[in-house]
């Protein structure tokens, strides 16, 4: 089978543990207001010309298999992120299946913005699950990515029901979701879930301010600013008043 | 550290490099004398040593524990006219040059002048040497082909074993006397050499006696004359330690780390053996000591690690003594590669790391001095809190200790045909050098380069730079119908010119054999006293003769990109690659572009370049391995460059990877800067396709920088790696922590910096003592930040 990536990463330390390759997967069906992989986007497709390529199935995993010797040695493995895994998720389907034939340690970094019957239909072939959850509120979810929540909190919810072990990724956007009630909103939302391992805070970062300039994208970059320490710690702290584990950082 | 200790410590650092004349004086004096004329030239030698010992100046530093210094004081360094004598012109050169410099004042230029010189020319070793080289060599030799390590130092690269630490002198002049007592001149027609040479190991071992109890009498007059109780007390525990070492066999820690300086300072006296000397497995050797006393209170920890402190400032007064021509630029530092092992194995297979190889640690992480390097030895068997220990120092930023694969290391030195015994009690000296301590000579001979070859072979052994035919003719490659020609074509220069090398190997091994026997070092090395054989002339329980191959990044970018450009993809002709290289890329940039970014390298686990690597491995340990070298020693390679592929550089012109002409070549095998793109696990898996344990030692490196070692996840990660490259028999890792921002600065701003050190291939240096290109190279590198 065949499929869209725009990267391959090695030697990947924050998505998921040990040492890991992660795949980027093309397409996202979100629009986010603060995205920093807008190479991702699928009308930058093209044959040799854009960021995203077609490459087999088979070609990702001579590519993740070549780095075997360091998972087995770290206790890592393979990450499959985006973009939206789901997005293609056929191939994503091929692939996380031929992982689980060589008992590769697989990590899934997704917005659940997927059709309930497809996320039910791929999940038991992942062993991790790195879950977005951005604004608890649904209309500022629709502001901000184009979508509604509904759906991501829904399949949230049946994965913490699958027995599968999740992280939740929370992006801090100062100005966005960086507000008290949705941090507690968001904790409250946590609290009630099972096999949650931690909360990961991913500050927002300037790195992805290159990349809209290099892809002729500048007009659509917003001007948000990088979150300070204290702040950090503030929301930091307020997860962790609802026991919930946090780490910053991946 | 306490106030005495970084006292000595910035004497040391502040000290300058001096060229000192009272070495190269006293032997000439002996010689000049007439004593000894008519004794066997072993006996000869060690009564010149005796001589210089007799009479050379005790110089004691203030404050210190640890008394011997080679010169009459810190960084004054001697020189060895009977190996190679310096010309006035030399000298001026040595006092003014922009790095490595050491000050020679009127003095030494006036006995240099008057007595030195006169005496010497014409019966240096040095110019013995190339007196003996054929005309083949000599132009190989100009051409950059390969360098040649004893034209300028004597054979050294070796490392005591735990001899000394059971073993009084005294001991081993009985020992001597036994297999004197021994020969059989009935029947042996080697009895009179053993006999000779066994006469001037014990003339050599009384002389290090006597040396020792100099500066017992030294420090007993500074006794009587202290004020202060407390040094005065310590000043006659040091006399009485020095009436003590190396005569009788220690009985503490103290005495332990003292004769071990003794038997230094005699080593690098005697001769001016390449990589110094080292206590090697020091963690091991001073354990027992350590143990004992901490145990019965006699010893603290603070104690322990002031001696240690002493002891570790003892090296860094003692540079490598000046080097000239191709020597300098082969081997451009002052660093003499004392490399001090940490952790391993036991001889009987168990985990080594003890509580001293922790102290050691502490030792080295305060003390932040350029010698004597350090390294840990890691085996399956050593657990990550030592590697994690290690890598606590890595990241501070000053190139030490690097890391080595013990389990590679006993496989290396097994295949070789050493006991699993003697293999466990080795480890590495020098930059990189797998070896067997104690009871090993691994004479390094020279660089050998691989790239050049291969330019050689794109010029049917016509050399474009001294433009002359110096390889044999194996075609025009632009008549070749397929790569693998190409290829065979490169073999058949390979094997011409490991030829020659090895043939002048062994006419210079000779020559050390016949001219220059090391007896003080023959007493340190099983099993020259039981064979009654020079370390010089194969007296060691095994002799390995060693050349080094560089230039592995390059050379397999530059078939990749033949092979890919011209004869797969057929993006261009042969015809003009041959015209791009000869205008050094002049108005063929889109070309360069092409072959620097869009050809496939070395260093990405990508196996259309990397098995070229496996090839040229392969032919050049074909080449040389297994061969017979001088005084019953076995040719090995090794791949590792010190600083010669800066050097090697300058001798070729624009390669098919994209170099221009000039410009270094990658080092050890790593891949050429830059060319890795693909993160730190790539290179490790192309690294590892080559079979590391044919080799005699290989060198990584790979650069981060400080912000990588924030979380104890990256950290962790550093340790996986480790783990992970040594169970696919890597040899040697080495990590360089520093940003180029930081570097920059430094190279313009070389007075700020001058406590930068950086590991530069197998060894750390001062980054401002770093030529140019160098010091660019090192920014260059790769720099894996935000992974």
């Amino acid at each position: 089978m065949e499929g869209y990536i725009f990267d391959i990463k090695k030697f990947a330390l924050h998505d998921g543990p040990g040492i890991r390759t992660t795949v980027f997967f093309s397409g996202c069906p979100l629009n986010c207001l603060w995205c920093h992989n807008p190479e991702s986007r699928m009308d930058l497709k093209g044959e040799n010309t854009g960021p995203n390529r077609k490459v087999s199935s088979a070609y990702i995993m001579d590519e993740l298999l070549k780095d075997s010797v360091f998972y087995e040695e770290s206790g890592g493995g393979v990450t499959f992120s985006g973009g939206e895994p789901f997005f293609q998720y056929r191939f994503l389907k091929d692939v996380l299946k031929k992982c689980g034939e060589l008992s590769l340690h697989t990590a899934i970094d997704t917005t659940g913005f997927v059709n309930e019957d497809i996320f039910k239909d791929v999940l038991p072939l992942g062993d991790l699950y790195l879950y977005d959850l951005k604004v608890m509120d649904a209309d500022k979810h629709r502001d901000f990515t184009g979508v509604s929540n509904e759906i991501i909190l829904n399949n949230l919810k049946i994965l913490s029901g699958s027995g599968k072990k999740v992280i939740i990724r929370f992006p801090v956007i100062p100005g966005y979701n960086d507000d008290k009630k949705n941090i507690h909103e968001t904790a409250e939302f946590i609290s009630a879930l099972k096999n949650v391992d931690k909360i990961d805070l991913l500050p927002y970062h300037m790195y992805g301010m290159s990349k809209y300039k290099r892809l002729n994208l500048s007009s659509e970059m917003k001007k948000i600013k990088t979150p300070d320490q204290s702040e950090l710690n503030k929301i930091r702290n307020l997860f962790e008043s609802y026991d919930l584990k946090v780490s910053l950082g991946g | 550290m306490n106030e005495r200790i970084k006292k000595l410590r910035e004497q040391s650092l502040n000290a300058i490099n001096k060229v000192s004349a009272e070495r190269a004086k006293l032997i000439t004096d002996f010689y000049r004398s007439g004593e000894g004329r008519g004794d066997s030239v072993p006996v000869q030698r060690a009564l010149a040593f005796k001589y210089i010992l007799l009479n050379k100046k005790v110089h004691i530093n203030e404050g210190e524990l640890i008394v011997g210094e080679r010169g009459p004081e810190p960084k004054s360094t001697p020189t060895y006219p009977e190996v190679c004598i310096h010309s006035l012109e030399d000298l001026k050169k040595i006092d003014s040059r922009k790095k490595v410099s050491f000050k020679v004042n009127d003095e030494v230029e006036k006995v240099y002048k008057e007595e030195i010189i006169p005496y010497w020319r014409g019966r240096s070793i040095r110019e013995i040497v190339f007196s003996h080289m054929s005309e083949k060599w000599k132009d190989a030799y100009k051409a950059g082909v390969f360098t040649e390590f004893l034209e300028q130092r004597a054979p050294g690269h070796t490392v005591p074993g735990n001899k000394i630490y059971k073993q009084g002198f005294e001991d081993i002049i009985t020992e001597i006397d036994d297999n004197i007592k021994k020969i059989d001149f009935f029947n042996d027609p080697d009895a009179f050499d053993k006999n000779e040479e066994l006469k001037a190991m014990k003339i050599s071992a009384e002389s290090l006696i006597m040396f020792a109890k100099k500066y017992s009498l030294e420090l007993t007059e500074l006794e009587k004359k202290e004020k202060n109780t407390r040094r005065k007390n310590e000043l006659a525990e040091m006399a009485e330690i020095c009436s003590r070492v190396p005569a009788k066999k220690p009985e503490t820690f103290f005495e332990a780390l003292q004769y071990y300086w003794f038997v230094h300072i005699g080593v690098i006296t005697e001769l001016n053996p390449w990589d110094s000397f080292n206590p090697g497995r020091l963690d091991q050797h001073l354990y027992p000591f350590y143990k004992k006393e901490t145990e019965e209170g006699s010893l603290t920890k603070e104690k322990a690690k002031e001696i240690l402190f002493s002891f570790w400032i003892k090296f860094n007064n003692h540079p490598a003594p000046p080097k000239m021509g191709v020597t300098a630029k082969e081997s451009n530092t002052y660093t003499d590669f004392t490399l001090i092992n940490l952790g391993g194995l036991k001889e009987d297979g168990s985990d080594a790391v003890n509580e001293l190889s922790y102290l050691l640690m502490d030792v080295i992480e305060e003390m932040r001095i350029l010698q004597p390097g350090s390294m840990v030895q890691v085996s399956k068997k050593n657990p990550d809190t030592f590697i994690k220990r290690a890598l606590k120092i890595i990241k501070t930023g000053f190139g030490q200790p690097s890391v080595f694969n013990t389990d590679a290391i006993v496989k290396e030195l097994t295949r070789q045909g050493k006991s699993i015994k003697d293999a466990r009690n080795g480890g590495a000296s020098g930059c990189v050098e797998s070896g067997a301590f104690g009871t090993e000579s691994y004479i390094l001979t020279g660089y050998f380069n691989l790239a050049k070859i291969f330019e050689l072979t794109l010029n049917n052994g016509y050399d474009p730079l001294t433009k002359k035919n110096i390889g044999i003719k194996t075609g025009d490659p632009e008549k070749f119908s397929s790569f693998d020609q190409l290829m065979d074509a490169f073999g058949k220069q390979v094997k011409y010119f490991t030829d020659i090398k090895i043939e002048g190997n062994n006419i210079i091994g000779k020559i050390y054999s016949e001219y220059l026997p090391a007896p003080l070092l023959s007493i340190l090395i099983d099993d020259c006293i039981k064979k009654g054989v020079d370390y010089n002339s194969g007296g060691a329980r095994y002799n390995t003769t060693y050349i080094q191959g560089v230039g592995l990044g390059s050379l397999t970018d530059s078939l990749a990109s033949v092979r890919y450009n011209v004869y797969d993809k057929k993006n261009i002709t042969m015809a003009k690659m041959m015209d791009i290289l000869d205008t050094d890329f002049e108005g063929y940039e889109k070309e360069r572009n092409m072959f620097i970014n869009k050809t496939p390298k070395y260093g990405n686990d990508n196996d259309y370049a990397d098995e070229l690597a496996m090839k040229i491995f392969t032919i050049y340990f074909n080449s040389v391995d297994g061969r017979p070298g001088p005084n019953g020693s076995i040719h090995r390679i090794n791949m590792l460059p010190t600083t010669s592929h800066v050097y090697f550089g300058s001798k070729i012109g624009a390669l098919p990877d994209g170099r221009k002409a000039k410009e270094p070549l990658s080092e050890g095998i790593s891949p050429f800067q830059g060319a890795d793109r693909n993160g730190p696990t790539a290179v490790i898996k192309s690294a590892s396709k080559i079979d590391h344990i044919k080799t005699g030692g290989t060198l990584l490196n790979q650069k981060f920088t400080p912000s990588f070692f924030n979380d104890k996840k990256s950290i962790d990660s550093l340790v996986f790696l480790i783990r992970s490259y040594f169970k696919l028999n890597g040899h040697h890792i080495q990590f360089n922590v520093v940003n180029a921002e930081t570097l920059r600065e430094a190279k313009n701003d070389p007075e700020k910096h001058r406590d930068l050190i950086v590991r530069v291939a197998g060894y750390s240096d001062y980054f401002v003592d770093l030529v140019e290109e160098l010091q660019d190279e090192i920014i260059r590198r790769t720099e894996h930040e935000g992974f």
